[in-house]
C-alpha cells in the first residue's frame, strides 16, 4: 500500500488484500481495542466512587482516563495510524481537535474570569445608592 | 478493501507519488469527506461540552447532579453502546470478506445494542422530568438535556441509517456504493461512541463526583 502512496480512508484497515488470516487479525484487533476500552470504562467507574483515592486529584484521574480511552477508540476501531498514508486524516483529527479544545479551554477561562470580576450583590446594591 | 484494491492496482504498483498517482479512489474520499464531517460534528458537541461544563453548577434551588445521575444506568448504557460499537467493528469484517449473513447478524446486533441504549437515556429523562427536573428547571438541566439529547438524537438517525442499509444490501448487494456508506455508517458509529466517554466521563462521573 505504501509503495502505491494511496491514502488510507479513515476506519478501513491499510490492506492489499483480503485472506482468511487477515481478517483473524482485524477480529483480533477489534478485539483488544474492546478489552482496553472495557478496562478504562471499569476503573473510570471505580476511580468515581471509591473512597481509596485522594478526592481532589479525582477528577484529573477521569480525565486522563477518558482521554485514554478515547485515543483507544481511535486506534483499534476507526484505525488511525500514524502512517504516511494516514496522514491527512491524522491532520484532520489534529485540527478538529485543536478546536474543540480551543472551543472548551477558552469558555471555561472566559467565564470563570467574568465570575471572579462580577461584583458581589451588596456590591451592585451599594453603587446603586451613590 | 476489494473496491479501493482494484483501483489502487490499477495504477501498476510502480513506486509513484500521490500527485502523480492520479486522483485518490473514491472510497477513500468518500470516507475522508465523512471524517471531515464527523470532525466538525465533534467541534459542535465540543460548543455543547463548553456550557455544559460553565453551566454545570447552575441549579438555581433545583436537583443537582448528585441527586439526579444513577451510575448504574449510565454503566449499563456505557456497556450497551461499548459493545454495539464492537459489534459494528466485526459488521465492517464481515463487509470486508463479503459474507451476507455475517454482515446481517452484526447489523441486527449493532441495532438492538443501540435500541437499548436509546430505550435506557429515555427512560431516564422520563425519570429526571417525572422528578421535576425538566430542562426548564435550571441553567444546569437545560445544558444537560441539549448536551445528552443531541448524542440521543445522534444515536436515533444511526439507527434509522442501519436499517436503511439492511435494506440497500437486501435490495442491492455488495455494491461500491453500499460498501462505501457502510465504512461511512461505521465512521459514524464509533464516532458517536468517542462522543459518550466524553459524555459518561464529564457529565455523569464528575457530576457525583463534585
Amino acid at each position: 500500500m505504501t509503495d502505491n502512496r494511496v491514502d488510507v480512508a479513515p476506519g478501513e484497515p491499510p490492506r492489499e488484500s483480503v485472506s482468511e488470516q487477515d481478517i483473524w487479525t482485524d477480529f483480533l484487533i477489534y478485539t483488544v481495542g474492546l478489552s482496553l476500552a472495557a478496562i478504562l470504562t471499569v476503573t473510570s467507574f471505580w476511580v468515581a466512587n471509591t473512597s481509596l483515592l485522594w478526592a481532589p486529584g479525582v477528577p484529573a484521574g477521569l480525565a486522563v482516563l477518558a482521554i485514554a480511552q478515547m485515543g483507544v477508540h481511535v486506534v483499534f476501531f476507526l484505525h488511525i495510524t500514524t502512517g504516511p498514508d494516514s496522514s491527512n486524516n491524522i491532520l484532520a483529527l489534529a485540527f478538529g481537535l485543536l478546536i474543540a479544545i480551543l472551543v472548551c479551554a477558552g469558555s471555561l477561562v472566559i467565564m470563570a474570569n467574568l465570575n471572579a470580576n462580577m461584583a458581589e450583590p451588596q456590591m451592585m446594591e451599594m453603587l446603586r445608592r451613590l | 478493501m476489494n473496491v479501493s484494491v482494484g483501483i489502487a492496482n490499477s495504477s501498476e504498483g510502480r513506486l509513484v507519488d500521490a500527485s502523480e498517482s492520479g486522483p485518490a479512489p473514491k472510497r477513500t474520499v468518500v470516507g475522508y469527506g465523512f471524517w471531515i464531517f464527523l470532525l466538525s460534528d465533534v467541534v459542535m458537541f465540543s460548543a455543547l461540552f463548553a456550557a455544559f461544563a460553565v453551566l454545570a453548577k447552575a441549579t438555581a434551588g433545583g436537583p443537582t447532579a448528585s441527586q439526579l445521575f444513577d451510575q448504574r444506568n449510565v454503566a449499563v448504557e456505557t456497556a450497551v453502546l461499548l459493545l454495539s460499537s464492537y459489534t459494528c467493528g466485526l459488521m465492517s469484517l464481515a463487509i470486508g470478506v463479503r459474507r451476507y449473513s455475517g454482515v446481517v447478524l452484526a447489523a441486527v446486533a449493532t441495532f438492538i445494542l443501540g435500541a437499548v441504549f436509546l430505550t435506557l437515556e429515555l427512560r431516564e429523562f422520563h425519570t429526571m422530568i417525572a422528578l421535576g427536573a425538566t430542562p426548564q428547571r435550571s441553567a444546569f438541566l437545560s445544558a444537560f438535556f441539549t448536551l445528552v439529547g443531541c448524542h440521543g438524537i445522534h444515536i436515533t438517525v444511526g439507527l434509522i441509517w442501519l436499517i436503511l442499509m439492511l435494506v440497500q444490501l437486501a435490495m442491492w448487494g455488495f455494491r461500491p456504493v453500499v460498501v462505501r456508506r457502510f465504512l461511512c455508517f461505521a465512521l459514524f458509529w464509533h464516532a458517536l461512541d468517542i462522543i459518550w466517554v466524553m459524555i459518561f466521563t464529564a457529565v455523569y462521573l464528575m457530576g457525583v463526583v463534585r
